[in-house]
């Protein structure tokens, strides 16, 4: 770690965004009605340019020592400290994966700004949108670049807060409130899990610092390995504990099952924004955080990686199938997202930390890139589709090929790239995934492969469904496919989905630094890509053109479908737990003991002053005299009392 | 029968509850600050009687009652004032009148 004073231009990638939040939170209405737009764009686009120089010299010029990426700092400030030892610091921490978030999270970010400006044109309240994406942005960065555990957890929640204000942007919706209240709820309780396993793991290991903590807790045999394996909770090691803990803080903002429930309700917000945060960047926030603490849960706790493994894969089949059902578009996405982080996060739990062994983690960061690109893209189609049928509903869509040319073909190369078909950049990065797999945990594998299957035929379900399917008719359509800022962010991204599978992408990020090649076989390929293939084509033959099988199928599977269309009962569930236990049985007796008893004892003392002071009032007259007694009283008594004590 | 201590501080004493009667009773200002003065000369009396017939050789006492005597001379002026003041402003030196400046 060598602290080099010429870097410290990095901390305006995350500044210069917050500055714009800070001057449209405050001045927007009044001066920047319409330019606001405009200059948030020039500040990310500065934000992108440096985060390019940033990975440029990261990458090839000063982060490999001995061919080893090394973590860089920055910039390293005590803010609080509490002890010698015990300090809560802000620093910035450059190593490879902190370096690719900070290229895809501006990047994915400066196409979302740029989209907006003709997207919510005409909004009534579209600087405060700017700002709020500014501050999201921000807390984005902020949380990539932390160099502590807890500065992490502070950016973490300023994230929480703008989703929250983001999907709540439409606030005269009542389901847009609700799905902001739901977010930030679910969210937020698991970030409770985040911060007891912080305590416990910064507890043990005996400071925040992510280098120290892992080299510390990565380390068998020293005193803090040895503490926090050592004590234990319900026959379970403190570490272990730790770690899983951790993990459900991550999994509450990547959308794992069960704290999925809020990521489909959070497409009310406006869909740029959907592509940013909920598909692209936040959403990715858990695996970024699993992949930070890579080293103590591959050499610590192999457990909870195993854990990790089987959620991330389950996830990803349930999201799967209830996206074959769904007919909103962005909701499609929404679980297509769920699913792809299922990937993701099982990619990482069936790695291992070094060499060969690490091509789950290289291959798990390297999907977060690709599906960061094609999703955004996705998402930026859908919300052209949606700008121009003024419906999320596919029952209104349908044979929109011949109106919007551009979003048809950047769409459709989106769905083969999600779904896996060479040379697009989904098919690298899943075929390095699946390989993960099918080295550590056949079960995994072969569900996997499942899941891709789904996924491209509900992908192409959603692409026929849009583009194909029937004649469009539709009365409030209007005119043209878009102006140039609507269509320009998703040329420049489709070229993104094309061309980012062939980047050497272990030469970059990998496990423990070191340059891993990627292997791919053709003979290995085949069963996936034709799995793919083979999803792609009964989408064809139940979707190209209009006609009854799907209702035929639906009808034949109605159990199935039924439930995976009410995405089997979760949200119910979670109504009967919270309606049925938590308010009668929580709810209600604390709701009573603070009525009751709290309240009570409030209102208690205050009518018990103003009893007192209703008798005393009469005192204060206001006329010189009875003063002039009241004194002589209190003389009186008090020269008897010294009396008293003196001849005592 | 020569006057001791004891006639004196019976003298001081009475002064001082005539000057506390009065303060409490009387409605008039001016009779009310005349009483204040009757209650600083027992307090004088005190101090003079004191240091005539418990520390002979010492003037402690009459030094005090000389910056009594000055110091109640310039709180007669104050009040006398204050008094000028309130007959102003209400035609009337009642102490009652006076209750309503008060807020």
């Amino acid at each position: 770690m060598n602290a080099m004073p010429a870097t410290i231009y990095i901390i305006l990638i995350p500044l210069l965004p917050l500055l714009g939040f800070l001057i449209f939170g405050l001045f927007g209405k009044k001066y920047f009605k319409t330019s606001s737009g405009l200059v948030s764009i020039i500040l990310i686009s500065l934000s992108f340019l440096l985060a390019l120089y940033t990975a440029y010299t990261y990458f090839f010029i000063l982060g490999r020592t001995d061919g080893v990426y090394q973590a860089i700092k920055p910039i390293q400030l005590t803010w609080l400290s509490f002890t010698q030892a015990l300090s809560i610091d802000m620093g910035i921490l450059l190593d490879p994966i902190s370096v690719m978030m900070l290229l895809v999270v501006t990047g994915v970010s400066l196409m979302v700004h740029i989209f907006s400006l003709s997207y919510m044109k005409g909004e009534e309240r579209f600087p405060i949108y700017y700002a709020f994406l500014g501050l999201f942005t921000f807390s984005m960065l902020g949380l990539v670049l932390s160099s502590n555990i807890f500065q992490i957890y502070m950016f973490w929640e300023l994230v929480g807060v703008s989703s929250f204000l983001l999907i709540g942007y439409y606030y005269d919706r009542p389901s847009a409130v609700a799905a902001a209240k739901k977010a930030f709820i679910v969210t937020r309780f698991a970030d409770l899990g985040f911060l007891i396993g912080i305590l416990v793991l910064s507890y043990h290991a005996q400071t925040l610092d992510f280098q120290t903590l892992i080299q510390r807790l990565a380390t068998p045999g020293t005193v803090q390995f040895s503490s926090a394996v050592g004590s234990g909770f319900l026959g379970i090691s403190a570490l272990t504990w730790g770690l899983s803990l951790v993990f459900m803080g991550g999994a509450g903002k990547s959308a794992m099952m069960p704290l999925h429930i809020w990521l489909p309700d959070a497409m009310e917000g406006p869909t740029p924004v959907s592509a940013l945060i909920h598909a692209a960047t936040m959403v990715v926030a858990g695996v970024f955080l699993v992949a930070r603490l890579f080293p103590v849960y591959s050499i610590s706790a192999p457990i909870v990686l195993r854990m990790i493994a089987f959620i991330g894969v389950f996830t990803s089949l349930f999201a799967a199938i209830i996206a074959c059902t769904q007919t909103d578009i962005k909701r499609v996405l929404a679980y297509s997202t769920m699913s792809q982080i299922g990937f993701m996060m099982f990619a990482l739990g069936v790695s291992g930390y070094s060499g060969e062994d690490g091509l789950g983690y290289a291959a798990s960061q390297f999907h977060l890139f690709t599906h960061a690109l094609f999703k955004a893209l996705l998402f930026l189609g859908a919300g052209v589709v949606i700008h121009y049928v003024h419906s999320n509903e596919m029952k209104d869509m349908g044979g929109l090929r011949k109106q919007l040319p551009v979003t048809h073909i950047t769409f459709l190369i989106a769905c083969l790239a999600i779904s896996g078909i060479p040379p697009f950049a989904g098919f690298f990065s899943k075929e390095e995934i699946l390989m993960a797999a099918h080295e550590h945990e056949p079960l995994v594998y072969w569900l996997a492969i499942l899941t891709s299957g789904l996924t491209a035929f509900y992908m192409f379900r959603l692409y026929f469904g849009i583009f194909w399917s029937k004649p469009f008719r539709n009365e409030h359509a209007h005119g043209h496919e878009g102006t140039f800022p609507l269509l320009a962010p998703l040329v420049i991204l489709s070229i993104g989905a094309v061309g980012a599978g062939f980047i050497p992408f272990g030469h970059f990020v990998s496990a423990d630094g070191r340059i891993l090649e990627m292997p791919l076989h053709v003979g290995f390929s085949v069963l996936p890509v034709s799995v793919g293939v083979a999803g792609i084509l009964i989408a064809f033959w139940l979707y190209q053109t209009k006609n009854d099988r799907p209702d035929r199928i639906a009808s034949a599977w109605k159990g199935l479908y039924r439930s995976a269309y009410h995405k089997f009962y979760f949200d119910e569930l979670y109504m009967a737990v919270t309606k049925g236990i938590l308010f009668p049985l929580v709810g209600k007796p604390a709701a009573w003991f603070d009525r009751n008893i709290v309240d009570g004892a409030v209102n208690a003392s205050a009518s018990l002053t103003q009893g007192v002071s209703d008798r005393i009032k009469g005192m204060q007259s206001g006329r010189v005299q009875p003063y002039a007694v009241y004194f002589l009283i209190g003389v009186l008594l008090l020269s008897f009392f010294l009396l008293y004590i003196w001849i005592r | 029968m020569e006057p001791g201590l004891y006639h004196l501080l019976f003298i001081s004493t009475a002064l001082f509850f005539i000057g506390v009667f009065g303060f409490l009773t009387r409605r008039n200002l001016i009779t009310m600050l005349m009483s204040i003065e009757l209650i600083l000369n027992s307090v004088c009396l005190n101090f003079v009687a004191f240091n005539k017939y418990v520390w002979p050789g010492e003037l402690d006492g009459v030094f005090f009652t000389v910056f009594i005597i000055a110091i109640a001379a310039a709180e007669a002026a104050v009040a006398i004032a204050i008094i000028i003041n309130l007959y102003r402003s209400h035609r009337s030196i009642d102490v009652e009148v006076a209750g309503e400046l008060k807020g």
